[in-house]
């Protein structure tokens, strides 16, 4: 900081000093408080809330007194519902990366070469991603729908037969649909966070691979794809977050159906709650999201992520 | 940079204090001079008639000011949680009755009506019963229909139905002739969960006396095998499979697609649903006409074998209720919306099934007219078994059933469903 100079400038006049320290934390203080009370309002009370919900039998009439402990929780982790909906969490989770990561650095690669139409290829792609999930979400529907929907008819005009119950109203294949859709809809920031982590990559490297004698293949796989690894390991972890917390596509294509195919955790605790009313429940729910979500995220900064902000700091 | 965040900053916090200044707004004010009323007729012709009743109600008590706002269906019931919860509540608001009011009773925040409104409650008869705790009546039911199946006559006469069905047989005879005539038989919207769960509402009340029902809603017991029974129905129905492709996502009421707007625009022959759906279909079609002149209705088909009445209906309504904090007049105001005078004008600009008699000649659709003889010549009308539960047991029975429509449940899981989710709740 460069407060160190300014203030050995006047640190002759002793009684300044802490009036100066004081000075800096009402700066700070009247800087941070409103995001503060902000935050503090809108994230740390809710979560402080559902906490204490999660240990009352509350239907949201009337006052908290039914204390019942931990008997939500034993419930929640009890209930098959949820245990899928975690389930399928872990597979959007898995899923988006196994998918996403190969098709997307490919792409970038292929992006980052010289070429025509370039611009507009990379338009095309990020398209899904600026466009707002719900409207997304209500396109796929219409495109989707059994037998009158753009999909199945154009299945049926080249003589293939799509599922009879339609594909998010057969339980076997809702799921996969469901990812499918938010792996059109995810790709797009992949590839510009890759796009964006090439660029970082020094341009000599590549000159010097070429005077060597390097083909584009080697170049790719020997320069570009290692030194692209933090911005990987960065995308990773934010689709791993966005997968954990999945509620609006799935909400508006199939909204955990048919016949629970696509609960995910955060749809089973507008179910709960919202729809039913048992607040205990949801906010027992709503905790052990929390609680899933902080873990994974913690192991991963702790495991993946060091190396990453280590050198950041460096 | 800073100091634009600092301006966003100083704007939410703004913004918050504004927002925590409106929660206050549905304060009736304390005083015994006004009333605040909520409905959810939010167009014309509905919107404006309930303007004049509300003048109408000023005119006749001078000095009080009735205070009127419309919503729409949904923000209604929205405010109206938010308004439970904090227990400020409209002093006449509407009730759907069943387990969702009992709470509202529990809580102390709904009146009883059963002295200062005997008169009515009288006319009104055996329709109040959903609306009642313990013998004594919460709110007055304005509107009240019955669910039945929805027909397209012009494609029930294609595939050579003469008479509509009134037995299973018939019923399921009725499929096979529309499925020669390549006509998909029903739509169903299990997307929604509920509307696959009124054909399990229906068997039960088939299958189940009278007795056994009211026991049910009352002890939260499901131990008779009459429960089981309703779902075998339902199996024998899904087997036949009459139903639309991809009924197991299809929505009830959103769009072409959806159950109504399949039947709608003729793409299925018929559709269990309420007494909204003429209106419903007449917002999907681009005509606003529905299915027009080819709307006909005709009640559920009787269960061989079952204890229940043939002639008993499944239904559910809106009723008027007076919160505890309310002025007395407020009643006063509850009484006259339910009077001939304002019954006949409810009913005369189609805003729903009045439920005082004298009203109801003013029903001017042929096919409600039908469905309100049907209503009001049924033993009995049984609420909506998941609003009579309430949501919390009604929820998971109806996902339970919605499970059974796709396969992956059995009769007994039902059961065993409904009963474990009622057993949290004793």
């Amino acid at each position: 900081m460069s407060s160190e100079a300014t203030t050995g400038a006047v640190a002759s006049e002793r009684p300044h000093r802490p009036h100066d320290g004081w000075r800096k934390w009402a700066e700070i203080a009247f800087f941070v408080t409103p995001a503060l009370a902000l935050m503090a309002l809108f994230v740390a009370w809710p979560i402080i809330t559902a906490a204490r919900f999660s240990l009352y039998d509350w239907k949201g009439l009337g006052p908290l007194d039914d204390f019942v402990g931990f008997e939500n929780y034993a419930e929640v982790l009890a209930d098959d519902v949820f245990r899928d909906a975690v389930a399928h969490n872990m597979i959007i989770v898995v899923g988006s990366i196994i998918v996403q990561l190969p098709l997307g650095v490919a792409i970038a690669l292929l992006l980052n070469r010289k070429m025509a139409g370039q611009g507009v290829l990379r338009t095309l792609i990020f398209v899904p991603y600026v466009l707002a999930e719900v409207i997304a979400g209500v396109i796929w529907f219409q495109l989707l729908q059994p037998e009158y929907g753009l999909v199945d008819a154009l299945m049926n005009g080249i003589g293939l037969s799509p599922p009879e119950q339609g594909w998010l109203g057969t339980p076997e294949v809702a799921l996969w649909v469901v990812l499918a859709v938010l792996t059109w809809k995810y790709l797009g920031l992949a590839v510009l966070l890759f796009l964006a982590g090439l660029q970082g990559v020094s341009e000599e490297l590549y000159e010097a691979a070429q005077l060597d004698g390097a083909s584009w293949w080697q170049t790719q796989w020997r320069i570009s794809i290692p030194l692209l690894g933090p911005t990987i390991r960065t995308w990773c972890f934010l689709s791993m977050i966005g997968s954990i917390q999945c509620f609006d596509m799935i909400w508006v294509l199939t909204g955990g159906g048919p016949a629970d195919a696509t609960t995910t955790m955060a749809t089973y605790l507008i179910d709960e709650g919202t729809n039913r009313h048992n607040y205990g429940i949801a906010g027992a729910a709503s905790v052990v999201l929390f609680a899933i979500a902080f873990v994974m995220a913690l192991v991963y900064q702790l495991v993946v992520l060091r190396r990453d902000t280590k050198e950041a700091a460096v | 940079m800073s100091r634009k965040t600092q301006a966003l900053a100083a704007l939410c916090a703004g913004l918050m204090i504004a927002a925590t200044g409106c929660g206050g707004s549905g304060d009736s004010g304390g005083d015994d001079k006004t009333i605040t009323w909520w409905h959810n007729s939010n167009n014309d012709p509905g919107k404006g008639y309930y303007e004049q009743v509300a003048k109408d109600f000023e005119k006749a008590n001078p000095g009080i000011d009735v205070k009127v706002q419309a919503f729409a269906h949904e923000d209604m019931l929205t405010k109206l949680d938010a308004a439970f919860q904090s227990g400020d509540v409209p002093d006449v608001y509407m009730e759907r009755g069943g387990g969702e009011l009992a709470d509202h009773v529990e809580a102390g925040l709904t009146r009883d009506l059963s002295e200062d409104s005997k008169d009515i409650i009288d006319q009104i008869g055996g329709s109040a019963a959903g609306w009642q705790v313990d013998g004594k009546t919460y709110a007055l039911p304005f509107s009240m229909g019955v669910v039945g199946f929805w027909y397209n006559t012009e494609l029930f006469e294609k595939a050579g139905i003469t008479a509509p069905p009134t037995t299973m047989q018939e019923l399921y005879a009725a499929f096979d002739k529309l499925d020669k005539a390549g006509i998909t038989p029903v739509s169903l919207g299990a997307g929604d969960g509920w509307p696959a769960a009124h054909y399990w509402y229906y068997t039960a009340l088939r299958a189940c006396s009278q007795d056994v029902l009211e026991s049910a809603v009352a002890d939260l017991d499901f131990s008779d095998p009459c429960f089981v029974q309703a779902g075998e129905t339902v199996d024998e129905i899904v087997a036949k499979e009459p139903f639309n492709k991809g009924f197991l996502s299809t929505p009830s009421q959103t769009g072409p697609t959806s159950a109504s707007g399949l039947l709608a625009t003729g793409k299925v022959a018929m559709e269990l649903a309420g007494h909204w759906e003429p209106g419903v279909m007449q917002g999907i079609t681009e005509d606003k006409q529905g299915l027009g002149e080819k709307t006909g209705w005709f009640p559920f088909p009787a269960v061989d074998g079952g204890a229940g009445d043939p002639t008993a209906q499944l239904g559910g309504g809106d009723a008027w209720a007076v919160s505890e904090a309310a002025p007395d007049k407020a009643v006063d105001l509850v009484n006259y919306l339910l009077s001939d005078e304002v019954q006949k004008g409810f009913a005369e600009n189609d805003m729903g099934l009045p439920t005082i008699p004298a009203a109801g000649s003013s029903v001017k659709d042929p096919a409600l007219a039908d469905l309100l003889k049907v209503r009001d010549e049924s033993p009995f009308v049984q609420l909506y078994f998941d609003t009579a539960f309430g949501e919390s047991i009604g929820g998971a029975m109806n996902d339970e059933i919605a499970l059974q429509f796709a396969g992956k449940a059995t009769p007994e899981d039902v059961v065993t469903a409904t009963q474990e989710a009622a057993d949290k709740e004793k």
